[in-house]
């Protein structure tokens, strides 16, 4: 089997926690911790889990925006931390993000013409030839209009602002597009217009795709494969259909009896996880999920559970010690 | 016996001052809470649906001004009342509990002491016996620990146990109807389910009518008893939850469950999501008309000339807002 495009193996990634004037550091935040994932070529790899799991640091860590404290991360079999200069920069420029806040993300004192050549400008591709049909060519792809290029952010509307945001992630062609809860700020009426797009460009440029959303419909409609983190750790992953047909991890399993249902019923039987999601800085030790879990025993608590094959293909895994 | 009219909204218009011009955010609506039921007022950002439920309560900004309209709580056209009896009704018979609890809770008051101020207000509790009634409370909302959580400040608490805080003040003095606007938007998927779950047992023994603002039409499915839909500051669709998401009658409605994969739909099996073309019209454009036209697959030259008025359905109290209505399983 031939490398996966992107790879993640037992990356974690620390932030310091200051206080004080001196702003010390006393104590250090694991926020991904021991994460292994993988995408392969044309596949969307789903990552999914609550405030605080860890799956935006995940994301910003597999574009290069994070260091690794720990683990490899590996893009075409090739470990990141020993390229090149020249390598990373054409490693840059494969790996790409999209943000969720299409609000946040672009200079307001920009017009999407200029919005759109910082990618090139950043690469000294700036004065190529051709940049000019390049970036008409960028606007027409993410279904946007040539006279966009002379607006001003404001003057767009959310759903054409994430465009502008997907067409400077795709300005490099890149081959892997990380998409940090790309349609949560955006209407319902527009949520699945951007949705479709990211569904075509995937198909007619061969991307791939790594979703980072809490919307689990979305992930469970979209994804190849898909990653669950509760705490810095993936708890279990696994193909779409499998996972979401037959969750095997307790947390999976409360997450996805949580998610509403659009189908009214006259009995509503909605099962509530109790508690809420433990800070990082007092993480449990042993099983981070075991102080909410309904089936946990004494040994929950003892070690952290390990990543474990499942089925007998092995892609399905879960990391529990009552499984 | 029919359950009692707890609030009645009819022909509501309230309009914003701003420097581009005066814009209807609700054009028109009509609506009425049945004691002891849940109404989800459904729709996008600029629908108005929040500024219906802020007139309501009597909480609209300076710039805004009902200018039709009557709305009657209990019987009484609260409109015709007076501030000092307007005060008087908010936190006691009708109280609201918004999207953003972490900006709702004064930063440096301790819960207990925020809590206990609903009693002292509305001089609903004796000396010496709020702390008790506080904790009553908070056990009401299943505050765990709650004579710990009593000294406890804000930012300690989770964003759940904030939104807990926000439903104990706004049931302190059992108000006959709470507002909630979007009270689960800022919260993760598992504490959402554990306050939609709460509110719900909270109507059973409070027996509280609960207007609930949302965008998301799954947690309409599993909090309302009916629905209205809002677009463009109009009703377009009301009733029966079963009616509404199951036999949609209005092509917004049908357009927005359809926009949504549903259970095992993937993109895998090559399902491609019907999504709603264009964009929410701006509240500053004249549209004449129906205001869904635009973007509506069955538009023909009568929706552009004429607006549709909300007209009844087959069921009862189903009812749509359009030329072409037809209830259509979902």
């Amino acid at each position: 089997m031939t490398a996966p495009l992107l790879q993640a193996d037992r990356l974690s990634v620390d932030f310091p926690v200051r206080q004080g004037v001196l702003r010390r550091e006393v104590a250090r935040l694991r926020a991904v911790s021991d994460v292994s994932v993988e995408l392969r070529a044309g596949q969307v790899l789903g990552v999914v889990g609550e405030s605080g799991c860890g799956k935006t640091t995940l994301g910003r860590a597999l574009v290069g925006l994070h260091a690794p404290t720990a683990g490899t991360l590996r893009i075409d079999g090739r470990d990141v931390a020993t390229m090149d200069d020249e390598q990373r920069r054409r490693m840059t420029r494969d790996v790409q993000m999209v943000f969720q806040d299409p609000f946040a993300s672009l200079n307001p004192r920009k017009r999407i013409r200029q919005i759109l050549q910082v990618p090139f400008e950043v690469h000294g591709l700036a004065g190529a030839a051709g940049l000019e049909s390049r970036l008409l060519e960028l606007v027409s792809l993410v279904g946007l209009l040539p006279e966009h290029l002379d607006r001003w952010p404001h003057e767009l509307s959310g759903g054409q602002r994430q465009r502008v945001g997907i067409a400077r992630a795709l300005a490099l062609q890149p081959r892997v597009v990380v998409l940090d809860e790309p349609l949560s700020a955006l209407d319902m009426s527009i949520q699945s217009q951007v949705l479709n797009l990211l569904v075509d460009l995937q198909a007619r440029l061969g991307l791939s795709y790594v979703f980072i959303s809490h919307d689990l419909s979305i992930v469970e409609y979209l994804s190849d494969s898909v990653a669950v983190m509760y705490l810095g750790r993936v708890v279990e992953t696994a193909p779409a259909a499998a996972l979401f047909a037959a969750p095997l991890h307790p947390y999976t399993q409360a997450l996805l009896a949580s998610v509403p249902d659009p189908v009214p019923r006259r009995e509503r039987v909605t099962r509530a996880l109790e508690g809420d999601v433990p800070s990082l800085l007092r993480a449990p030790r042993g099983c981070a999920f075991h102080t909410r879990c309904p089936r946990a025993q004494p040994r929950c608590g003892d070690s952290v559970p390990e990543l474990r094959p499942m089925s007998a293909d092995g892609l399905h895994q879960a990391a529990c010690h009552l499984i | 016996m029919p359950a009692a009219r707890l609030l009645e909204i009819d022909g509501l218009v309230t309009s914003f001052r701003t420097p581009r011009g005066t814009l209807r955010a609700v054009d028109g609506v009509s609506l009425a809470v049945y004691r002891g039921e849940t109404v989800c007022i459904a729709g996008e950002s600029g629908c108005g649906k929040s500024v219906t439920a802020l007139s309501v309560m009597g909480l609209l900004p300076d710039a805004a001004r009902i200018e039709s309209g009557a709305i009657r709580f209990g019987g009484v056209d609260v409109l015709a009342l007076s501030p000092r009896e307007r005060r008087g009704l908010r936190g006691r018979a009708m109280s609201m509990i918004f999207q953003e609890p972490m900006t709702a809770l004064n930063p440096v008051q301790s819960i207990g002491r925020q809590v206990a101020e609903v009693f002292a207000i509305h001089g609903t509790a004796g000396r010496g016996q709020a702390r008790e009634k506080v904790l009553a409370l908070l056990r009401q909302v299943r505050i765990p620990d709650a004579e710990r959580r009593y000294d406890e400040y804000p930012l300690q608490l989770s964003g759940g146990m904030k939104q807990r805080v926000m439903i104990a003040m706004a049931l302190a003095n059992r108000p006959e109807l709470l507002i909630a606007d979007e009270p689960t938007t800022a919260l993760d998927v598992t504490i959402q389910a554990q306050v939609l779950h709460l509110l719900r047992e909270l109507q059973r023994e409070l027996g509280t009518g609960i207007v609930f603002v949302t965008h998301d039409l799954a947690v309409v499915a599993e909090i309302a008893d009916r629905v209205v839909v809002m677009y463009g500051g109009r009703v377009v669709e009301q009733g029966d939850v079963f009616d509404v998401l199951q036999r949609p009658a209005h092509p917004y409605t049908r357009g927005l469950l359809a926009a949504r994969p549903r259970a095992g739909q993937t993109r895998r099996d090559g399902v491609r999501l019907d999504a709603i073309p264009g964009s929410v019209p701006s509240p500053f454009e004249q549209i004449d008309g129906c205001r869904y036209q635009a973007r509506c697959p069955r538009a023909q030259a009568r929706c552009r000339e004429q607006a549709p008025a909300l007209a009844p359905l087959a069921r009862e109290g189903h009812a749509a807002a359009c030329h072409f209505a037809e209830e259509t399983p979902a």
